[in-house]
């Protein structure tokens, strides 16, 4: 439970990373959530992408809406702020703090039911804001608290704990990303930590729109027989295109990689997304393929993951708005106040 | 010859343009009454439009007056009647004895017209085909023959009007030539057939002194500017969708880094109020100043967030230009009709702050200090405008700003404080005010860090669902409430001359019918002392004022007496002393209704003569 504190003891001979800090520096609260639940992998996930890219915490703003993932983070990044708001309004409160403040690295943590049900307007707007984030929908086909309704990211036929099978076609929020023009678009498993670790991390440095799907089955209400989220089911069906590997921009490649089965990408700060090739013919920098990729594997029942899209010039909101480089929420009377002077001309102007 | 002796006015009376929207009459019409105020005479304009672009009647009502009045007088004195499909309904709305201007072209059989009313034809069509070729030119020119032939009749200062048409077209001096030439074969043609001036005209003076005129719209978004509103975030809705446009205007003039030409400032149309004030929330959690413009629908639809915004304890700021509801009412039309929603928005217990300004400068003052009062109180702040105020030029005083003035950021945490130890609790009440610090995310690498949840949590923002610390918290808010009494703009009293059981409370756009009426209600033998009221909640001021009085009336905009209710529910007041003035069919009121209805209540409630009163 959340108020039942963790021990702060640390080992001494915890790794550091740059900073100093160790992985205890980037925890949160005990997590409430059930033992064995897929968001506590993707929290252990995002704490581990912070780690080692060495993110000052407190610049780190986490954003959720309302239902288990939402609540997830809590369980990370402690000295950070953190606002768990409305359900399925994640997108907006995000987009509002980020204009107030470009200089914070924002954690967008929502659900299935939060993004592709209740929120989904939201989530379309701010894919297709250009939103500098990272929006992580931690995806069960299921309504968790309030006790295992299908959701809209269920898949047609697919059976709910108590038998019930859903006959509505189901949302794909990948696909829909990628028509939005988010300029990051990824999907992984919440049980593929060495997938994910590196897409959280490129996401966190990607300056746009950065939506990662990570399927997390609910081992309470969606990992049975019959489900296409559960972890038998995904194990199974997962078709990965690709595998990354982050490096930040001053290290160099140190890793030999098989000629012709990797793809450097270079990012505007100067770090670098290695994807080794795992399906051939996958271009990740090709909405359209991508979109068709996506379809015609869901026609074979596989659930496609990796980096599925990359803008390798991507432009963000304060691009767009042509913001000042300073923070808005710094800003004080005597940059924001026209001052007397201006205002007897506006006088005069109505007269 | 007319039943009834021509009416015979110097500087007071109301001229109405009926006219076809999306014809091109708005801006020959504004002109009008921009060269009756540049004549020294107050006016007060209004547009009585329909929700549509294009072919549907819109009126505009010019009421020229020398004592200063500003309301809706009610009547007309003078209609120019341009919109054969509102023809009879204008014609009946003539005051007895009143003019009718119309275009003569061609003939109208004697039934259309009154023969209490003096009939001025003018053959605009006509002068507009002999001089113009092009459609659309004959349709513009036509607007500004009408104005040429007023300022004929009416005796306007035709110098006047040409300064002002070289003003608008600065540097396009062919528009100037076409309209000035437009404007003198209306004046030239009236001059030659028509007797000159009528018994209505204007005389040159002074009364308008420094006063400005200016949309409450536009001024509440200036006062946005000043305040430091630097996040905007809003869904185009009628009557606040010229507040975004101006601050949008605004902030390109005004908000421009000279050097960089970067902008310090961001405007986001959102997809729909839902995601507007999440992002003023998300702003404003985040320490910039943010604010959204909408109206009664928009509220509407934002009520979870603004229960969130109230418990949670983050600043934000609502402009709500009102009309009528509900549903979508009538969106043109104006209403005080949004009180309750907005004083109690949300579920479960809440209550928020609500600013009333009576004008356009009122509405500047406002809208800046609504930023100083967020950040104080840590709550939404509501400035409720309407259309009346919100989409008309009105004349107001010239807007003011203290170059020394220092925006109020409230109770924020910094580095430095928790560096020297401060001790940290989001929702710890430190000054027993009700109002806790807060901390800006990114503030500091160890110190001040919090969950900020709609949920209930305890002092230190730690989640829990716990009794006492709920009850706790939500008393706390109650004192933050009670401080904000304290901190919002008073009550203003004016006494009546004379000793007085009767008292009367007003808000918002009401005001300049009230304080007509006043003198109206006082020529009467009747005097009133007046409140009005600019905020709630309401200062102590008010329940005295109550007690004052055995009766007070409580004039509003809307059907259901919301402010009354709203007393009566906040300071426990008997409602049997607190009469109702409702006005409520859309257009603003007035005073001779005003009047009307005190009066008769007055009557009613026997009033005992007023010499008798005198203790």
């Amino acid at each position: 439970m959340t108020y039942i504190t963790k021990p702060k003891f640390h080992h001494p001979a915890l790794p550091k990373n740059t900073l100093g800090y160790t992985h205890r520096d980037y925890e949160g609260k005990i997590s409430t959530l059930c033992a064995g639940c897929g968001h506590d992998s993707i929290t252990a996930s995002i704490i581990e992408a912070c780690f080692e890219l060495a993110i000052e915490p407190h610049l780190v703003a986490k954003i959720s809406g309302i239902g288990c993932s939402s609540k997830t983070p809590d369980y990370f990044l402690n000295a950070s702020h953190g606002f768990n708001s409305v359900h399925g309004r994640m997108p907006s409160v995000l987009t509002g703090a980020n204009l107030a403040n470009r200089d914070l690295i924002y954690l967008g943590v929502s659900g299935d039911g939060d993004t592709a049900s209740i929120g989904l307007g939201q989530f379309c707007h701010a894919m297709r804001r250009g939103v500098n984030m990272v929006y992580i929908v931690e995806n069960n086909g299921v309504y968790g608290l309030t006790k295992g309704q299908f959701s809209a990211t269920a898949d047609r036929g697919s059976k709910s704990k108590r038998g019930a099978v859903n006959t509505d076609a189901h949302i794909d929020l990948v696909a829909m990303a990628l028509q939005l023009g988010a300029t990051f678009v990824a999907r992984s498993f919440s049980g593929d930590k060495e997938q994910l670790v590196p897409i959280v991390k490129a996401a966190i440095e990607h300056k746009g729109a950065a939506l990662i799907d990570v399927i997390s089955p609910c081992v309470a209400f969606n990992n049975h027989a019959g489900s296409t989220k559960s972890f038998d089911y995904v194990r199974e069906h997962n078709e990965a295109v690709n595998r990354l590997d982050f490096i930040t921009g001053r290290s160099p490649i140190t890793v030999a990689y098989e000629p012709g089965s990797v793809e450097v990408v270079e990012q505007h700060d100067g770090s670098k997304l290695v994807l080794k090739k795992v399906a051939a013919d996958y271009d990740a920098h090709d909405p359209a393929g991508a979109m068709a990729f996506l379809q015609h594997h869901a026609a074979k029942g596989q659930i496609v993951t990796g980096l599925l899209y990359v803008d390798r010039e991507p432009e963000d909101l304060h691009e767009h708005f042509n913001t000042i480089k300073a923070p808005l929420n710094t800003l004080t009377e005597k940059e924001l106040s026209p001052g007397s002077a201006a205002l007897e001309k506006i006088n005069a102007s109505l007269r | 010859m007319p039943a009834k002796a021509p009416i015979s006015s110097v500087n007071d009376f109301v001229v109405r343009f009926a006219n076809v929207n999306g014809s091109g009459s708005a801006s020959a019409n504004e002109l009008f009454a921009r060269s009756v105020l540049r004549m020294g005479i107050p006016v007060a304009p209004r547009n009585i439009f329909p929700s549509n672009i294009q072919g549907l009647p819109t009126w505009y009502e010019v009421r020229i007056s020398e004592a200063g009045h500003l309301g809706a007088r009610g009547g007309t004195d003078l209609m120019v009647a341009m919109n054969p499909q509102t023809w009879d309904k204008d014609i009946a709305s003539i005051e007895p004895g009143g003019y009718l201007l119309y275009d003569s072209t061609k003939p109208m059989p004697s039934a259309k017209f009154r023969d209490d009313i003096n009939v001025i034809g003018v053959p605009l069509t006509a002068i507009c085909n002999r001089e113009y070729t092009d459609p659309r030119q004959r349709q513009l020119f036509k607007n500004i023959i009408y104005v040429g032939a007023l300022s004929a009749l009416i005796d306007m200062d035709v110098g006047a009007i040409e300064k002002l048409i070289s003003e608008q077209f600065k540097g396009k001096e062919k528009l100037f030539d076409a309209n000035k030439h437009a404007l003198h074969l209306g004046r030239d043609w009236a001059l030659m057939n028509l007797e000159c001036p009528i018994g209505l005209r204007l005389e040159a003076t002074d009364k308008v002194g420094d006063r400005i005129f200016i949309e409450g719209n536009s001024a509440a978004a200036l006062g946005a500017v000043y305040g430091g509103a630097t996040v905007c975030a809003w869904y185009p809705i009628t009557p606040s969708s010229s507040l975004a446009d101006a601050f949008t205007g605004h902030c390109r003039r005004l908000r421009v880094d000279p050097e960089t030409k970067q902008n310090k400032f961001a405007i986001v149309q959102a997809e729909d109020e839902l995601a507007s004030i999440g992002m003023v929330i998300g702003a404003a959690w985040n320490g910039a100043r943010a604010f959204t413009a909408t109206s009664g629908p928009g509220i509407s639809l934002m009520q979870e967030f603004l229960g969130l915004a109230y418990f949670a304890e983050i600043p934000a700021v609502l402009f709500d230009v009102q009309r009528a509801g509900p549903s979508t009412g009538m969106p043109t039309r104006t209403q005080q009709c949004d009180v309750f929603s907005c004083a109690y928005a949300s579920h479960g217990d809440t209550k928020h702050v609500l600013l009333f300004p009576e004008d356009p400068a009122e509405a500047f003052e406002f809208g800046a200090q609504a930023f100083d009062l967020a950040d104080r109180l840590q709550t939404p702040i509501f400035v409720m405008l309407d259309l009346d105020i919100g989409m008309n030029h009105r004349l107001c005083r010239p807007l003011k700003w203290d170059d020394n003035r220092k925006y109020d950021r409230g109770k924020v945490m910094t580095a430095a404080d928790l560096d020297a130890g401060k001790e940290f609790g989001r929702y710890l009440d430190v000054d027993g005010d009700g109002i806790p610090y807060r901390t800006y995310p990114g503030t500091h690498p160890s110190k001040g860090a919090f969950f900020t949840r709609g949920t209930s949590r305890d002092r230190y923002a730690r989640y829990t669902e716990e009794g006492a610390p709920y009850a706790d918290n939500m008393q706390r808010l109650l004192r933050k409430f009670e401080t904000a009494k304290n901190l919002v703009p008073r009550p203003i009293r004016k006494d009546a001359g004379k000793p007085t059981k009767y008292g009367v409370i007003y808000y918002g756009s009401t005001s300049p019918a009230m304080n007509e009426a006043i003198h109206m209600i006082e020529a009467k033998g009747r005097p009133l002392d007046m409140l009005r009221i600019r905020a709630f909640p309401f200062h102590q001021d008010v329940p005295d004022f109550i007690a004052d009085h055995d009766y007070v009336f409580v004039v509003e905009q809307n059907r259901d007496a919301q402010l009354r209710s709203l007393i009566v529910n906040e300071c426990g007041i008997d409602p049997v002393r607190l009469i109702p003035i409702l006005h409520y069919d859309g257009t603003p009121i007035t005073a001779r209704f005003i009047a009307r209805e005190i009066a008769d209540d007055l009557e009613a409630l026997k009033v005992t003569p007023l010499r008798k009163v005198v203790s």
